[in-house]
């Protein structure tokens, strides 16, 4: 699905990946934890094509394509979606316009016809009661005023919706009660299939009890440095990151 | 790819008027300049009554004595007045008895515009005046009016038919001592609309009048009268365009709503005149008078989508003389290159428990200037008026400036008068999480700047907000790909 080689990236001068390798392949779920600051949502910045980013070295495999050569939007119409972690207000857009805008070009660059307003409106219907998203939220302006939790889930609506191959969730649990957690995770796993891919970043290993991943990655200082199964994440919850730090400053 | 603030400014800089084309129909004109002659013969070609050329003549020696406001926040080079041609009328005849007698040319024209008269017709039964430079050419709708005893045509058949009408109410809200522009257009006017609805009333369609400038060098000044007599309705439309053209054209319209007892006037414009070219050169400079007046329980509403003009100079106000009366306006103005926008209202309360809204939407790109003017007025016998007025100003790159004048004065303090005003900046962050989903940046912008302009665009019927969508995008799309 994604192979991510020697990546570094800088913003404003500033390195901040400083080598980062990753292979996801399809079926996947992996999770990515770390430090604050140690360059989590760079990653998925960089991934999703933000213009601030500067790539200075690596490759990015995404389905057999140069990631890295695509404009940002059409790396969206490939497939790549960003659950973000502070997601963006757009005052007066409705949800749902923003969607139907998205998907319908989406369609136009696979080359699809336009979604009728008959099927999109079933469409939402489905993917909300999937989300549990209030029907007032779906109709209402972009994550205006909704609440830190309604715009996690809002994300997680999104991509329902736009059903993409690769997922990054950034902290999409942080903010989330426990009831809209186990909903998030519900909507993840449903949407889950041999064809596509997930990577979640996160802070707690509360959420991996419900979205199992196959691999636990530790990223710090710019780089993946450790790798395990779920079984690492518990370790990370009860001993922190300083012995992860000792052993890459051993090394 | 990808997009900066400033990238985006430069972008802007590269648009081009999609409705510069010149439509190649012999005219009928009045010399050059401006004298008492000029508006002898202006009058005379238009078979007018005595008293109208003496209106006339009267305005003139007012005009004379009067000089160019310069108090709003616009730069530009006085219109030399002596260089215009007041009167340009299309030669080959004065009438049109059916549409089919519309030359074809003229129809192409409005085809280009978008607003083939059939399809209009057929589909959306918008009755449209179409004044092309200074004659109306085409009527539709009318007998379906007629039953109803709605008079909707052009000024100058209105003098010839009812001229009693005419002389009754032309004038009394917009005095020819008014300002410059609007003595000016009381002399020189060449047409425009007039409008009558009866006692009670309720017009069952949009009245619609396309403007539109054409012959190089005339300055347009047309006139609009719209009466609602008492408790009757009218919602009435206008859109102007313009061709491209290297020199400055003058606009200098005055627009008259009178709303009787219990009557409501709703007037939207879209207006995207040629702004002139990407270095500021050309252009329409639009210094219209507008103004309405609102007897007891009377409403008027103003809503207007200004994407052109190189100069826009316009006040749409209400006068709230009856008791409990209501005036609002909803207002987006764009500006891009080098336009400049100086627009608002004014909200004169007079009558008890009157009522205003003002919502104002500016967008600046490119190097233009975009100002808010306006003034709410309290009078002393306006007990427990209120008003509520909200200022936003969204700004795309760093070369343009949004500016906001709000003027109060308030006689009576029982009145409720409350100012929102915001500044915002179309955010890289905005653009990015729509690019993130897919979404082109034309259409991110688009959609951004839609949302934003949401409560005015929602004012509009549904055909013309769909045309005013689409005007803002090509206003403002970046010139991607
Ligand atoms: N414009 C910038 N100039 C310099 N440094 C920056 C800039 N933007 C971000 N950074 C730095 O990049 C580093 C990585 O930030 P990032 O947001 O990727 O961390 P993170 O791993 O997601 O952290 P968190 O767990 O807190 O979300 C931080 O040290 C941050 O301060
Ligand atoms: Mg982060």
């Amino acid at each position: 699905m994604i192979k991510i080689k020697n990546l570094h990236a800088t913003i404003d001068g500033k390195e901040i990946l400083k080598g980062l390798n990753l292979e996801v392949k399809a079926g996947e779920v992996h999770a990515i934890m770390g430090p604050n600051g140690a360059g989590k949502s760079t990653l998925a910045s960089v991934l999703a094509g933000r213009e601030e980013y500067e790539v200075t070295e690596g490759t990015v495999e995404f389905d057999g394509k140069n990631l890295l050569e695509l404009d940002t939007e059409d790396r969206a119409r490939e497939g790549l979606f960003l659950a973000f972690q502070y997601p963006i207000e757009i005052p007066g857009v409705s949800n749902v316009n923003f969607l139907r805008t998205a998907l319908n070009e989406i369609r136009e660059y696979k080359g699809e016809e336009q979604i009728s307003a008959k099927d999109f409106m079933a469409l939402v219907r489905e993917k909300s009661a999937l989300v549990e998203l209030d029907a007032k939220l779906a109709s209402r302006a972009v994550n205006e005023g909704f609440s830190g939790g309604e715009k996690k889930r809002n994300e997680i609506f999104q991509m329902a919706m736009l059903e993409p191959k690769l997922a990054i969730l950034d902290e999409t649990d942080s903010g989330l009660d426990i009831d809209a957690l186990r909903i998030v995770a519900k909507g993840v796993n449903t949407l889950k299939s041999s064809e596509n891919a997930t990577i979640v970043i996160t802070h707690y290993q509360r959420l991996l009890d419900y979205i199992i991943p196959d691999f636990v990655h530790v990223l710090y200082d710019g780089k993946i440095v450790k790798t395990g199964t779920k079984d690492l994440a518990l370790e990370l919850e009860e001993r922190g990151y300083d012995w992860i730090k000792a052993e890459v400053e051993a090394k | 790819m990808g997009y900066t603030e400033n990238e985006l400014a430069k972008d802007l800089e590269n648009q081009e008027y999609k409705f510069g084309f010149v439509t190649d129909i012999e005219s009928d004109k009045a010399p050059i300049g401006l004298d008492e002659s000029i508006i002898r013969f202006i009058s005379n070609k238009k078979e007018e009554p005595e008293w109208l050329l003496e209106y006339r003549l009267k305005a003139f020696e007012i005009w004379k004595s009067m000089t160019e406001p310069s108090w709003a926040q616009v730069k530009y080079v006085q219109p030399d007045f002596q260089a215009i041609t007041y009167y340009s009328a299309p030669k080959q005849s004065k009438k049109y008895e059916s549409w089919d007698d519309v030359d074809p040319e003229m129809k192409a024209t409005m085809a280009k515009l978008g607003i083939s008269m059939e399809e209009q017709k057929r589909l959306t039964g918008v009755a449209v005046d179409f004044v092309m430079d200074s004659v109306s050419v085409a009527t539709s709708f009318k007998s379906k009016l007629k039953e109803l005893g709605i008079i909707f045509c052009s000024f100058s058949e209105a003098v010839q038919e009812f001229p009693e009408l005419v002389r009754k109410h032309m004038g009394t809200v917009v005095p020819m001592t008014d300002n410059f522009y609007a003595a000016l257009n009381a002399a020189v006017f060449t047409d425009g609309s007039f409008c009558y609805i009866p006692k009670g009333v309720r017009c069952p369609m949009e009245l619609s009048t396309y403007f539109r400038i054409n012959e190089g060098g005339t300055g347009q000044f047309e006139r609009t009268l719209v009466v609602a007599d008492e408790g009757s309705y009218v919602s009435y439309l206008e859109g102007c365009t313009a061709p491209q053209r290297d020199e400055n054209q003058l606009h200098a319209a005055v627009v008259e709503l009178i709303a009787l007892e219990d009557a409501e006037i709703k007037y939207s414009t879209v207006q995207n005149w040629y702004p002139g070219d990407k270095e500021g050169k050309g252009g329409i400079y639009n210094f219209v008078t507008k103004r309405g007046i609102c007897e007891r329980n009377a409403k008027i509403s103003w809503t207007q989508v200004e994407t052109g003009s190189a100069v826009t100079w316009k006040y749409p106000s209400c006068i709230l003389k009856g008791d409990n009366s209501i005036g609002e306006f909803y207002s987006v103005a764009v500006t891009n290159n080098f336009q400049q926008a100086d627009t608002g209202t004014k909200m004169i309360h007079l009558g008890k428990n009157t009522k205003s809204t003002i919502i104002s939407k500016g967008i600046s790109a490119g190097k233009s200037q975009n100002s808010y003017r306006g003034l709410v007025q309290i009078h002393k016998g306006a007990e427990n008026a209120r008003n509520f007025s909200q200022c936003d100003s969204l700004l795309m790159g760093d070369t343009c400036g949004a500016h906001t004048f709000p003027y109060i004065e308030c006689k009576n303090s029982s009145a409720k008068i409350e100012h929102e005003a915001t500044t915002s900046k179309i955010g890289e962050d905005q653009i990015f999480y729509c690019l993130q989903r897919g979404i082109s940046e034309e259409k991110a912008i688009s959609l951004i700047v839609n949302g934003y302009c949401k409560e005015v665009l929602n004012q509009l019927p549904m055909e013309f907000a769909v045309e005013a969508q689409k005007l803002l995008a090509i206003s403002l799309e970046g010139s991607v790909g």
